[in-house]
């Protein structure tokens, strides 16, 4: 267990430092700090001297790989992919455009994205699969045809309706709830009861209907049919057979989100004015702040890795069959 | 016959909603199709007063589109204007008997042939009711070519054709096909009709009718969603198939890009990707000579990027099939027989995982054309001028807090985002049905 562990981590390097490379490029490379300058000072403030400062101030005025001019170790530190890209591996991500350091916001905004993407993350999880056994229960008959266009309907509906739809009703029409805007604590709740519901709602049709896949799959398989014979009631064979078995499948969808739930949801919070890691984002790519953004794109690709870890864990505790080696 | 009638009991099978929802999406994708193809064909109009030796054309762009919907394109008005209204949204000082009163002015356009406001009702029904004339008899006419060409084809009296149609008894759906056919026609006859008179979905913040702008939008989403595919499909098709046949440091290598690749969020990847292209853009100005191209250019770019970042889940599939399909006897038989390698893919392995391209194809298609919204809004999708839902919508989320709401952009742009890939996702329903020998269990 403990080796498989440490094998999956030591497997993640490789991958992170991929990631680094090509965020690496695609920022210092293809996109040069230079054009950098030029589209932060806009069309009428770009003289080469102007450029150089704005470089400067960020520090990219040094040479990518290879430095020169320095001497010793110095020669490979005091360069742009020593001080910008390999120090996000110990998580120094730098300072934004607006000067604050992007470790902190990330540190202070965690909380905020983490209040919506886990109430969401879990009520959908439980409503989405309440419906998929409903579905599945009564599978072949009206209830289920109508259930599955139904949910073929509600994944067709752009996310931005849902959202707009929400606050303009809800929110703006009927003053049920607040239309956006955050607090700490308990005072909070107001706050996020509507981007959770919207979201929620949103992401029914989508997920019932794969989740009725999997439970459709599985109610084919001959164990079932076994239970059926055994006596057992319809709904036992649901939830202790069918439900259980299909939780493989479910897993390698879900659990490998749980960590870049960190992250938040870029529309969601842009548009409830949460001020958490999405909004964050979003803010950042509209200002164009590309050290923001690279920061963002190393953790989301971290987050990630250790969902990949995390899904092969809960295999295991699942499934005893799934043996790690 | 009316016995046999009275002897029957209805049922429907499973298979008979399915071929109804496949049909709807097929024929309403296939009128989006039509238009965003005319919306293609771009021309520039000669001016009228160059010489004829030497021909000046005009600055701006239009497409066939453009010239079939006529006036639509060019009937503005001065600003917000309700669906069907014949006044203007707000109020403004206007003559009327020789004193200035404070008023709804009326349209330049909607509604201008009218008198006065009570005329207005009768019009609306009477226009609509030539539409839906119009509609019933083009579906009618459509019958008609149909039945003559297949009752040849057959070699049946055209009465016993039709009298088979009317049963359902053409071993194809052809009634459905027909009925589906004249409503969507009888819809669209209306909707011509009062587009003629009136600004169906009302007018913008400058005045610009709505129904012409959305139906502009239709030409970005299907680029968006069929050039991505286009990209994805020759990376996952051939990646995944190699990385599951070859096995060995290729599987690795292919593996570890795709990993790398997923690992990134991927707005974040096309965020970064869609900010460098506008830089290169912005430094390159001499490149580029009209708007027109440089909205063209970033659209292109966001299609590779989007197909970039989207291939690694139909590789993944691909991968694992193709591991399974190459241990299988033939796929043996066929090495042991010196075959090539080559030749064992195209002809072995890939025609049997093509069911699984065909249904990622549809699917992916509905996805990109609702993401295309979402990268509009968070400002890196299509360019701010170039008529797209997603830039409808972003320009119109702001405006439901004026009072009265102005609510028709978004509706307009919701309803059409809506029906296109409600039309693609039933049609993927379809595909994945008559392919998939997997979902056989659940009927």
């Amino acid at each position: 267990m403990f080796a498989y562990l440490l094998r999956r981590l030591l497997y993640a390097i490789p991958i992170l430092i991929g990631v680094n490379l090509l965020t690496f490029a695609l920022f210092f490379v293809v996109n040069t700090p230079g054009d950098m300058a030029r589209l932060q000072l806009g069309a009428k403030h770009v003289t080469p001297e102007a450029i150089e400062r704005w470089k400067y101030e960020h520090g990219y005025d040094k040479p990518l790989l290879l430095n020169k001019a320095a001497e010793g170790s110095a020669q490979f530190t005091d360069t742009i992919f020593f001080k910008h890209s390999a120090a996000m591996f110990v998580f120094e991500f730098g300072k934004g455009d607006d000067g604050r350091d992007i470790g902190t916001e990330i540190r202070n905004r965690m909380g905020p994205s983490l209040a919506i993407a886990l109430p969401v993350f879990v009520i959908g999880l439980l409503v989405n699969i309440t419906f998929a056994l409903l579905m599945v229960f009564f599978r072949a008959t009206y209830l289920d045809l109508w259930g599955v266009v139904l949910c073929v309907v509600l994944m067709s509906i752009s996310g931005l309706f849902y959202i707009i739809a929400g606050q303009y009703f809800i929110a703006s029409l009927w003053k049920l709830l607040p239309i956006s805007g955050f607090a700490g604590g308990i005072n909070g709740l107001p706050f996020i009861v509507l981007p959770v519901l919207v979201s929620v709602v949103a992401g029914i049709g989508g997920g019932s209907r794969w989740y009725r896949t999997i439970f459709i799959e599985e109610i084919g398989k001959d164990y079932v049919r076994t239970a059926r014979a055994k006596g057992l009631s319809e709904l036992r064979v649901l939830f202790r057979h069918v439900l259980k078995n299909g939780m493989i499948p479910i897993l390698t969808g879900a659990v490998v989100v749980i960590p870049t739930l960190f992250m938040g949801s870029l529309i969601t919070e842009s548009f409830f004015g949460i001020p958490g890691l999405g909004s964050y984002t979003i803010d950042a790519i509209q200002a164009q702040d590309f050290a923001v953004v690279r920061a963002m794109v190393f953790l989301g690709s971290a987050l990630y890795i250790v969902g990949l870890i995390l899904t092969d864990l809960s295999y295991s505790w699942a499934d005893p069959r799934v043996r790690l080696q | 016959m009316s016995t046999i009638f009275m002897d029957i009991q209805p049922v429907i099978l499973w298979t008979d909603g399915l071929i109804f929802a496949l049909l709807a999406g097929v024929l309403v994708l296939g009128m989006f199709v039509v238009i965003g193809l005319l919306d293609s064909l771009h021309y520039r109009e000669k001016l009228a007063d160059s010489p004829a030796d030497k021909p000046q054309y005009s600055i701006e762009v239009l497409s066939v589109f453009d010239a079939l919907v006529g006036t639509l394109r060019t009937r503005h008005e001065k600003t917000y204007s309700a669906p069907l209204a014949m006044h203007l949204y707000a109020k403004e000082f206007v003559e009327r008997d020789g004193t200035t009163v404070r008023d709804y002015p009326r349209l330049q356009f909607g509604g201008a042939h009218l008198r006065d406001a009570a005329e207005r009702r009768p019009d609306l029904v009477r226009r609509s009711a030539i539409g839906l004339a119009q509609g019933l008899a083009a579906g009618l006419l459509l019958l008609g070519v149909l039945a003559a060409w297949q009752a040849r084809q057959a070699k049946l009296s055209l009465g016993e054709w039709l009298t088979r149609w009317g049963e359902g008894r053409l071993g194809w759906p052809g009634r459905t096909l027909v009925c589906m056919a004249t409503l969507l026609l009888m819809l669209a006859g209306v909707l011509a009709q009062l587009a003629a008179g009136y600004h169906v979905f009302g007018t913008d913040k400058v005045g610009q009718d709505v129904l012409y702008i959305t139906l502009k939008s239709i030409r970005t989403g299907l680029v968006i969603g069929t050039l991505t595919t286009l990209v994805t499909l020759p990376l996952a098709i051939s990646l995944g198939i190699a990385a599951g046949y070859f096995r060995g440091w290729v599987d690795d290598v292919i593996q570890y890009v795709y990993t790398v690749l997923n690992s990134i969020p991927g707005v974040l990847l096309i965020a970064a990707a869609v900010l460098i292209v506008q830089g290169y853009i912005e430094s390159n100005p001499e490149l580029f000579d009209n708007a027109a191209a440089r909205a063209d250019v970033r659209l292109l770019a966001l299609c590779l990027i989007m197909g970039m970042t989207s291939w690694t889940g139909l590789a993944r599939l691909l991968r694992g099939e193709a591991l399974k399909l190459s241990t299988l006897d033939y796929v043996d038989a066929a090495r042991a027989f010196g075959v090539s390698h080559t030749r064992i893919l195209s002809r072995h392995i890939f025609p049997n995982v093509f069911h699984l391209v065909l249904i990622a194809i549809v699917l992916d298609f509905s996805g990109l054309v609702l993401a295309e919204a979402v990268l509009s809004y968070v400002g890196v999708g299509v360019d701010p001028s170039m008529h797209s839902w997603g830039n409808m919508i972003n320009g119109a989320r702001l405006e439901l807090a004026r009072e009265p709401t102005v609510w028709w952009q978004l509706g307009a742009a919701f309803t059409f985002m809506f029906t296109l890939v409600l039309a693609a996702n039933l049609f993927a329903d379809g595909v994945r049905d008559a392919f998939d020998p997997r979902r056989e269990a659940g009927r």
